[in-house]
């Protein structure tokens, strides 16, 4: 395992610049997800760790030691790819073995079926070890993805969306076991999502990269209460964050802010409330309930907790939480 | 109640029926001269040559002697004093008042034929894997333009270059060689291997690659270990279309072999009888010139008809 850094790295794509200017840390043993959408940038950081891409400017280091010229093979990490690549001409068995037979490796016939089967039990695939690669559900096929990945002790396991094709319930176990896998390894683990989900349940830091530049880099908890703009506070948090227009609304500015950020558990209804909204529509969540509510030019959402039903065009009162409100300045960036 | 439970893809009684008796009689057309060539092997020379064709005949192994011998005519006197025949062929060849005289150079012929195919359909499909691998991966300047040419030799009959090559192979020393057969029918082999297998190669995904990469494999590695294996069906095509080719090549035979590397095309209509061709000769020679190509082309038959892989990519 090692850490790695990138330094002042650039890589354009034509003309579309798909990375800007990176810097990232990602220390020994951390759990790193990079968050962002589509063409944020995500996967060209991947693949420049990898060393499947040149980056057009700028250095990576594994520790301390700078590794631009040094060949996939020889960077020693390995990768889920989103689009997960099984050898098809191979059993599971003889794809999960793969990068144990390779000439960098060449671990003896005992060792490899040692950890084959280890790494099979663990993800729950031993029965499935003589099958054909392409005979898999798509949940067992990413499942063997991901045990390719761990079979051996790479310097840093690189993960591009690889729960991402799963369906909900096996996600979420993965998630699970994933994070498990990680601490038990002490790996380095840098995993690339949209969904903020495995970036808050997994991650021991988040980077929130936007157009190629990284937004802000934190813990979960920091990102969420402490987000340097608008557009890392969009990324985290179900139902979003509420931003009001401060000109459409009678929340008091404070100094140059143009907008307000509050997250809909901070907003609650009771008769002391200084807002008068309308109920638009209710959505039960089970312990909770969603309410989208407006008023004569803002939308919002809010979150609540209590049992009372609520009824749709009715007119209540709410009240914001000052303590937790973000304010920001015309670009989007906090005050 | 008429049962008509069946998917609207799935084609009706009818149209099956049609669609198998087209396919019979196109069968039939195009194996009426192979079969004719199979039959005229079996026949006595005389028989082979009887106006009206004889479609029932007594079938002899006449020709296929004379493919691998070669007789004199002797005087019913010598005949008469030879001890009695040994083999069943020399009987054949005594009824007829000859006796063998040798080997004919057939076998060697045949051989040659089978070095030169074989070579040359490795050796194509080998550098144009190696080639159509390297168009389909790389940012290659003037990518499309280089395709174009390797292409443009294909756009003339390869005939047309016979001559410089004749002086050509004369001056270096490959005339009547089986290197030099074997580079020539491969050069003109590659072209279309390039084209074909680069169309196989754009297929597959460069995730394998990349995975196999990051698996601790070099470029090459990877190529050998994980693209080869999945482009099989566009291997098994091009080696067949090479195969064909280099297997029935006749022109360039002619002119350029003649003892030591000639294959058989040229030699089998070569073989002359008393008074003219031999055609139970000839008839026994192409069908055993048929032999190998179609054993070739079944076995790998079924690695095209598996189709292209179905990845476990996801798109």
């Amino acid at each position: 395992m090692a850490s790695i850094k990138l330094e002042n790295v650039y890589k354009n794509f034509g003309k579309t610049t798909a990375l800007k200017n990176l810097n990232i840390e990602i220390f020994n043993g951390e759990f790193f997800v990079l968050l962002g959408p589509t063409g944020a940038g995500k996967t060209t950081t991947l693949r420049i760790i990898s060393g499947l891409e040149q980056p057009d400017r700028g250095k990576i280091f594994f520790d301390k030691e700078i590794m631009n010229d040094v060949q996939p093979a020889f960077r020693d990490t390995s990768y889920v790819f989103q689009q997960f690549s099984l050898y098809p001409h191979y059993s599971v068995y003889d794809n999960l073995a793969f990068p144990l037979r390779s000439p960098l490796r060449k671990e003896k016939k005992e060792v490899i079926d040692k950890k084959v089967t280890e790494i099979a039990k663990l993800l729950k695939i031993d029965s499935k070890l003589k099958n054909k690669a392409t005979q898999l559900s798509g949940g067992e096929m990413q499942r063997v993805s991901l045990g390719r990945a761990l079979v051996r002790n790479p310097n840093i396991y690189l993960m591009d969306e690889p729960l991402s094709s799963l369906d909900a319930k096996l996600r979420e176990e993965l998630r699970i076991e994933l994070k498990k896998i990680q601490k038990d390894l002490n790996a380095t683990i840098l995993y690339v999502t949209h969904d903020h989900v495995e970036a808050t349940t997994m991650a021991d830091r988040i980077g929130v990269l936007k157009d190629g530049v990284l937004s802000q880099v934190g813990t979960p908890e920091e990102i969420y209460d402490n987000p340097n703009s608008i557009y890392v506070a969009n990324r985290l948090g179900s139902p979003k964050i509420n931003i009001f227009d401060l000109d459409k609304t009678k929340i008091p500015s404070k100094n140059k802010a143009t907008h307000a950020g509050i997250r809909p558990e901070d907003i609650s209804i009771t008769n002391k409330g200084n807002y008068d909204v309308y109920i638009e529509t209710v959505e039960l969540l089970g312990a909770e309930t969603v309410i989208s509510f407006k008023s004569d030019n803002v939308n919002g959402m809010l979150l609540t907790q209590t049992s009372d039903t609520f009824e749709e065009g009715k007119k209540i009162k709410i009240a914001l939480n000052n303590k937790k409100m973000l304010y920001f300045d015309n670009n989007g960036m906090r005050i | 109640m008429v049962d008509t439970s069946r998917s609207p893809t799935e084609s009706s009684g009818f149209s099956r029926k049609l669609a198998a008796l087209i396919i019979i009689i196109y069968a039939v057309v195009t194996l009426i001269p192979i079969t004719w060539i199979i039959l005229t092997g079996f026949k006595s020379v005389t028989s082979s040559i009887t106006y009206p064709p004889e479609v029932f005949f007594e079938p002899s192994l006449e020709g296929y002697v004379n493919l691998f011998t070669t007789r004199t005519r002797q005087s019913q006197e010598y005949l008469e004093a030879l001890p009695p025949p040994e083999t069943w062929y020399e009987e054949l060849v005594r009824s007829r008042e000859m006796v063998i005289a040798g080997p004919s150079k057939f076998f060697g012929r045949y051989a040659n034929s089978l070095i030169i195919g074989f070579g040359a359909t490795f050796l194509s499909v080998f550098l144009g894997a190696l080639a159509a691998y390297a168009f389909s991966r790389f940012k290659i300047p003037l990518k499309d333009d280089l395709m174009f040419f390797i292409l443009s030799t294909r756009m003339f009959p390869p005939i047309a270059v016979a001559v410089p090559i004749f002086i050509m192979y004369r001056k270096i020393g490959l005339g009547d060689t089986h290197l030099g057969m074997i580079i020539l029918y491969t050069v003109v082999n590659l072209s279309l291997a390039v084209w074909l297998l680069k169309g196989f190669m754009d297929e597959i995904p460069r995730e394998y690659e990349e995975a196999a990469m990051i698996d601790g494999y070099t470029r090459m590695g990877a190529f050998f270990k994980i693209v080869l294996p999945q482009a099989t069906t566009g291997i098994a095509a091009t080696a067949i279309f090479c195969m064909i080719f280099s297997w029935n090549e006749y022109a360039f035979a002619v002119l350029l072999t003649q003892f030591n590397a000639q294959t058989a095309p040229p030699f089998i209509p070569t073989i002359i009888g008393e008074g003219g061709q031999d055609w139970s000769a000839i008839g026994a020679g192409t069908t055993l010139f048929l032999i190998p190509v179609m054993i070739f082309t079944v076995v790998l038959r079924k690695h095209l008809l598996r189709g292209i892989t179905f990845g476990a990519v996801r798109k």
